[in-house]
């Protein structure tokens, strides 16, 4: 993949310079370089907390800049809104489809800027422009369905759709590919080229570094706030980007732990699922945790390790196999269930699913623990300030005491008050969904140092994680997913990164031949 | 999301406005103090105001719950006719007191478990769940006493609205036994952390493996109870049920109560003394104003006023300009930036 | 099942329960099938079938407006003082009550945005409040004796045998009608839609959410107000408690007409199907003799149960296309 597919030109579509942007005295941006070339796939990549949703909603005017200048194709530019930054031909796409299910695919297309005819919409005009318009995407569709009958990925490209016909010359693509399948983000990839060959420039942010290598002509990385580099794709080896992301050089898979291997695999499973699934969510999969060892699911983004997670802990109820704990069959209908059994779950969005934000922390410490005692018996308050204030020091939870609410703590933090929910239960299973997503490299390292100490203690882990590097650290066995599919399992000595790629991506060539 | 939760210095604002609207009775109306004993009763002005205030407190006492968890009763108003309709046509009947009191609350426990089935199960929004029974209840009433106001001369049932224990008004001994029952019913169990854990944030309170459906079922059915209780008290004091007039517009006045009280309508943190202090406050007012001399229709405009007042103090938009009162939270939090990125937490 | 079908479903059903329950009160009752029935249960329903536009408009944009009764009890009052005592043309009368209650609406609409406070209680506020300045006017039922409102009461476009069209059931179906163009043909009808659907969405697509939030809430009050100028018509008086109930009536009217409550779906013109199967179980009972009155609340209650089972049970197929769970 090369980046000639642009000439030179005496002004970049889109030039930012020296951009900063401060939140409440912290610097979200700092001085930040950008420049889009015309008909240029340039990928915005960084860790979370780089400032690369500051940036682009700053390009969209959802916030404004406190200095620094943006320039498009050579005049400078502020907008002020996201009507503003669309009429200066920035358009948007957020990860999360931002169109309106509820409206048809045409009113979607068009709101705001329906054609009128006798001052009254022309519903006709509209539905045939709406279809002229997806013609070039590929989607012959029923335009006066509604939006929500259709799937992410459609959804995606008609958002596409729209900015496109809305005249944008600069299209931000906001982790538009983290719930599509691989075939969708093939499409999605292709409507991609397409728009690059008609000179349109388009801003790529996203996670998957494949994806990065796939589509994308040149990279830019930020790291808190500040510019790290812009590189050629071409020109940056896979390590060397991810050393700019994470600004320190990998320490490869140096200090893997010793995990006890072959006199954990005749210990009893303290949990087996067998041929347990639900149907469109994740196919029917053969499960076997063991205590005092660490299995972690690794696979893409919707490749259904959450699914897994959430059906072990019930959070979804499974529509075939069965789940033994000890030997004996056990009904999994509700978390309820699950925290009987022993199991504990710190799901991957934790603001919605995981804390109750506006109780204090000892509250959430203590919560799920109450919860299995039921309403009847109370810890009393003196008990519950032991617990919470005994967790707080030994996980270093970082609170002015333990009664401030726990939306008020950082993200890390929070993550840590929820270990200390399930850890107060002394579970026999704690699962963790991405644990260490949207943590600081600090509170990182603490929550991987705790996995490694719990397993050692004789509880079974169960792990969802995109970071490689870390589940190799410390998992024992690795279960890999693929397509909503358990793909294969690696254990003791095979557990590698190359071998987890190799799994999710040996499957991936097999997956496409089979279209 | 507001952090409103009731901390000690926060719930100086409630005390101080009764003690404002109770001053201000006492200036337009020099004996609103005075209270004197009769019959072994005590009479005045402020037996008066709690004597009244009754209903209203009790039906915040069951509404303050619900709202904690999110939701909203609008059927307390019905439910209290459909009470005092069973009440009274019983009595009529010649049934005696416990079996009266008996059926009167097993009706308001049936028709807190039905909104509380169908917001829990069902999981229909609150306010059209109780909706139906809103609609449905004052002709479920009307069916009991065959659209007629039935009337009743037991001396024991109207002894509820009407009699005195140590000399003080029944009701008022009433809503405070249920205040008292309520508040160990959620105080002395870990009922209360559960209800504000499901107001707060339903979806992460059943990951953390609280049943939340019995906890929604719990608050609609108590809430129910309080109602049939209210509706019993009505009924008696008029010696009479008027299904179409009993508890009208009620359920206003008791979510009016609880807002007043500080109690958010976004759930979470809830104080029932304090509802029963809104409740009491309103009533306050509605006596001042009679003893002013300005005609009762004000009352509506000057409560509209009141909801308005506390509800602006509670909006997000003023909240971020006005400082928090100082002293409100022990380590001075101040509220958070808006995010600046969706997911990332900033440090 | 085919989309249009699916999508049209909530609609039907209701059209279908209005048909088969008008069939078996004909086959049950000789006379009921008759244009002055139709007629009468236009007229008798006019005001609520106003109101009820506005209200379907609120929730479709996600809101409520619980203080519809009270402006059409304020509407009427006003009326009644104007003409009578102050010896207004009720002309006059009539523009001045519609300004204030659109302005009214539109200050409620501007405190829920700008304020983000919930509608519900913004709403209820404004009930309280438009009540209390009907009784500051007066307590006492006015009757309104100029000569226009009989000459207007004697408008009716007459048809069929005994059916009349009068006045009020001509403005309601022009509102109906006016209504499904605003809400199909114009763009204010997709942002209503929009808002409803997703507020951040809508705001993020460019719908001017301020804006919109206040008009919707204007027109709702508007209509509250027209709806009042047809009330007063219709009792020839103004009272301050008049149409207490209306803003529960209407929200059922809407529900039952297949509109969500939460907002985003829904038609202006189930609505006005929900507002005839009301007056229908109402025209039922009277005909009828020997039911009581209150059967009417729990029919509709009934009612109210059934369709909001219904509106649970599409949602859930709806969810269950597509709507696969993401993992992000």
């Amino acid at each position: 993949m090369t980046a000639s597919t642009a000439p030179p030109s005496s002004a970049p579509l889109l030039a930012i310079r020296g951009l900063s942007k401060a939140f409440l005295g912290v610097q979200a941006l700092d001085g930040v370089d950008f420049t889009l070339r015309h008909g240029e796939i340039h990928a915005l990549l960084g860790e979370n907390g780089a400032g690369k949703s500051t940036l682009i909603k700053t390009l969209t005017g959802v916030y404004q800049r406190d200095g620094g200048t943006v320039a498009l194709e050579g005049r400078e530019i502020a907008p002020r809104g996201v009507e503003e930054a669309q009429r200066l031909h920035i358009g948007t796409v957020y990860q999360e489809v931002n169109l309106l299910p509820n409206l048809s695919v045409a009113e979607n297309l068009f709101l705001g800027r329906q054609p009128m005819r006798w001052g009254l919409v022309d519903r006709g005009a509209m539905r045939r422009r709406a279809r002229a318009i997806l013609m070039p995407y590929g989607l012959s569709i029923d335009v006066t369905a509604p939006l929500g009958r259709f799937s992410v990925a459609t959804q995606q490209i008609i958002a596409i759709a729209r900015a496109v016909d809305m005249s944008a010359k600069v299209l931000i693509l906001d982790e538009p590919t983290a719930s599509l399948d691989a075939q969708e983000v093939a499409v999605l990839f292709k409507v991609m080229r397409t728009l690059r060959s008609r000179g349109i420039g388009i801003v790529f942010v996203t996670h998957f570094l494949d994806q990065v290598y796939e589509v994308c002509d040149r990279i830019t990385v930020l790291r808190n706030g500040r510019l790290v580099g812009e590189r050629r794709t071409a020109e940056l080896p896979r390590l060397d980007l991810v050393a700019m992301m994470l600004g320190r050089e990998l320490e490869a898979a140096a200090h893997r732990i010793d995990l006890g291997p072959a006199e954990l695999d005749s210990r009893p499973p303290l949990a087996s699922f067998k041929a347990f699934g639900k149907s469109r969510s994740v196919e029917p999969f053969d499960l076997d945790i063991r205590p005092g060892e660490v299995v972690a699911l690794a696979g893409l983004l919707g490749s259904g390790r959450t699914e897994t997670v959430r059906l072990v802990f019930g959070m979804d109820r499974a529509d075939q196999g069965e789940a033994t704990v000890d030997g004996r069959k056990v009904r999994l209908k509700g978390p309820r269930d699950a925290v009987r059994l022993g199991f504990g779950f710190c799901p991957e969005d934790r603001k919605k699913e995981g804390i109750v934000g506006e109780l204090s922390v000892r509250e959430n410490i203590i919560l799920a623990l109450q919860a299995r005692q039921g309403w009847l018996k109370p810890i009393p308050r003196r008990r519950q300030e032991e617990i919470a204030d005994r967790f707080i020091r030994l996980l270093d939870i970082r609170t002015p005491d333990a009664e401030r609410p726990i939306q008020l703590l950082s993200g890390g933090n929070q993550q840590k008050a929820l270990l200390a929910r399930w850890l107060a239960t002394e579970p026999r299973l704690l699962i963790l969904d991405e644990p260490t997503r949207g943590i600081d490299v600090g509170a990182h390292a603490e929550i991987i140092r705790l996995i490694e100490r719990l397993c050692a203690d004789g509880m079974a882990l169960l792990v969802v994680s995109s970071e490689l590097e870390e589940i190799v650290a410390y998992s024992r066995r690795v279960v890999v997913l693929r397509d909503r599919r358990h793909v294969a399992e690696l254990r003791g000595g095979e557990v590698s990164v190359e071998r987890i790629v190799a799994a999710i991506a040996s499957e991936s060539k097999s997956g496409e031949v089979r279209q | 999301m507001t952090l409103s939760a009731p901390g000690p210095s926060r719930n100086l604002p409630q005390y101080g406005a009764l003690i404002a609207v109770l001053l201000a009775n006492w200036l337009l109306f020099p004996d609103f103090f005075a209270i004197r004993l009769q019959d072994g009763r005590l009479f005045g002005s402020l037996i008066d105001v709690l004597n009244r205030g009754a209903p209203v407190a009790l039906l915040a006492i069951g509404m303050t719950m619900v709202i904690a968890t999110r939701g909203v009763d609008l059927s307390v108003g019905a439910v209290m006719a459909i009470s005092g309709a069973v009440a009274a046509t019983m009595t009529g009947a010649g049934w005696g007191l416990p079996a009266v009191l008996a059926a009167s609350l097993a009706a308001g426990l049936l028709c807190g478990l039905w909104n509380g089935l169908l917001v829990a199960v069902l999981r229909i929004q609150p306010i059209i769940a109780t909706l139906i029974l809103m609609v449905a209840g004052r002709g479920i009433a009307q069916l009991v006493t065959e659209g007629q106001i039935v009337t009743f001369t037991s001396p024991a049932l109207a002894f509820i609205g009407g009699g005195s224990f140590l000399t003080v008004p029944m009701p008022v001994v009433i809503t405070i036994a249920l205040l008292a029952v309520t508040a160990l019913l959620v105080r002395a169990t870990a009922l209360g952390l559960m209800i504000e854990a499901v107001g707060v944030n339903r979806l992460s309170s059943a990951g953390a493996g609280v049943n939340t459906p019995v906890v929604l079922v719990a608050v609609y059915v108590w809430c129910g109870l309080c109602a049939a209780v209210a509706g019993l008290i009505v009924t008696a004091d008029i010696r009479g049920a008027d299904a179409n007039n009993a508890g009208l517009w009620l359920e206003l006045d008791a979510i009016l109560a609880v807002v007043v009280g500080g109690t958010s309508l976004l759930g979470g943190r809830f104080g029932l003394v304090l509802s029963v202090v809104g409740a009491l406050i309103i009533q306050a007012m509605n006596t001042g104003i009679l003893l002013s001399g300005f005609k009762p229709e004000f009352n509506l405009i000057v409560k509209a006023g009141v909801l308005l007042v506390v509800l602006l103090l509670q909006s997000p938009t003023l909240t971020l300009f006005l400082p928090r009162p100082k002293g409100a939270r022990p380590m001075g939090t101040v509220k958070p930036p808006v995010a600046p990125t969706s997911g990332g937490a900033k440090p | 099942m085919t989309s249009a079908l699916q999508r049209f479903l909530p609609l039907i059903v209701t059209t279908a329960v209005l048909v088969v329950g008008f069939l078996l009160c004909a086959a049950q009752f000789p006379n009921f099938a008759s244009w002055r029935v139709v007629g009468n249960l236009l007229t008798d329903n006019a005001f609520l079938g106003i109101t009820a536009v506005g209200m379907t408009f609120v929730i479709l944009s996600g809101g409520i407006d619980l203080s519809v009764g009270a402006v059409i009890g304020f509407t009427t009052v006003l009326l009644a003082v104007l003409i009578e005592h102050g010896g207004w043309h009720p002309l006059a009368a009539f523009a001045v009550a519609l300004i204030a209650a659109g302005g009214f609406g539109a200050a409620m609409g501007g405190v829920i945005h700008v304020f983000q406070m919930p509608p519900f209680i913004v709403t209820l506020a404004g009930m309280f409040i438009a009540r209390g300045l009907g009784f500051v006017l007066t307590t006492d039922s006015v009757p309104i004796n100029h000569p226009l409102y009989g000459e207007l009461n004697d408008i009716a476009l007459r048809f069929g045998a005994g059916g009349k069209l009068s006045l009020p059931a001509m403005l309601m179906l022009g509102v109906v009608v006016a209504a499904v163009v605003l809400a199909h043909w114009t763009r204010f009808g997709a942002n209503l839609y929009a808002l409803g659907g997703n507020r951040q969405s809508a705001e993020l697509m460019g719908v001017p959410v301020g804006r919109t939030t206040v008009a919707v809430y204007a027109l709702s009050g508007l209509l509250a107000g027209l709806a009042g100028i047809v009330f007063s018509l219709y009792t020839g008086a103004g009272y301050s408690l008049a149409a207490t109930g209306v803003e529960l009536d209407t929200i059922t009217a809407v529900v039952i007409g297949g509109t969500q409550l939460t907002g985003g779906y829904g038609y202006v013109v189930g609505t006005f199907v929900g507002v005839l199967i009301q007056g229908l179980i109402q025209t039922y009972i009277t005909f009828d003799g020997t039911l009581s009155s209150w059967w009417t609340k729990i029919a509709i209650g009934v009612l109210l149960f059934v369709f909001i089972l219904l509106q649970k049970g599409l949602l859930t197929v709806w969810a269950g296309r597509g709507g696969e769970p993401a993992e992000a």
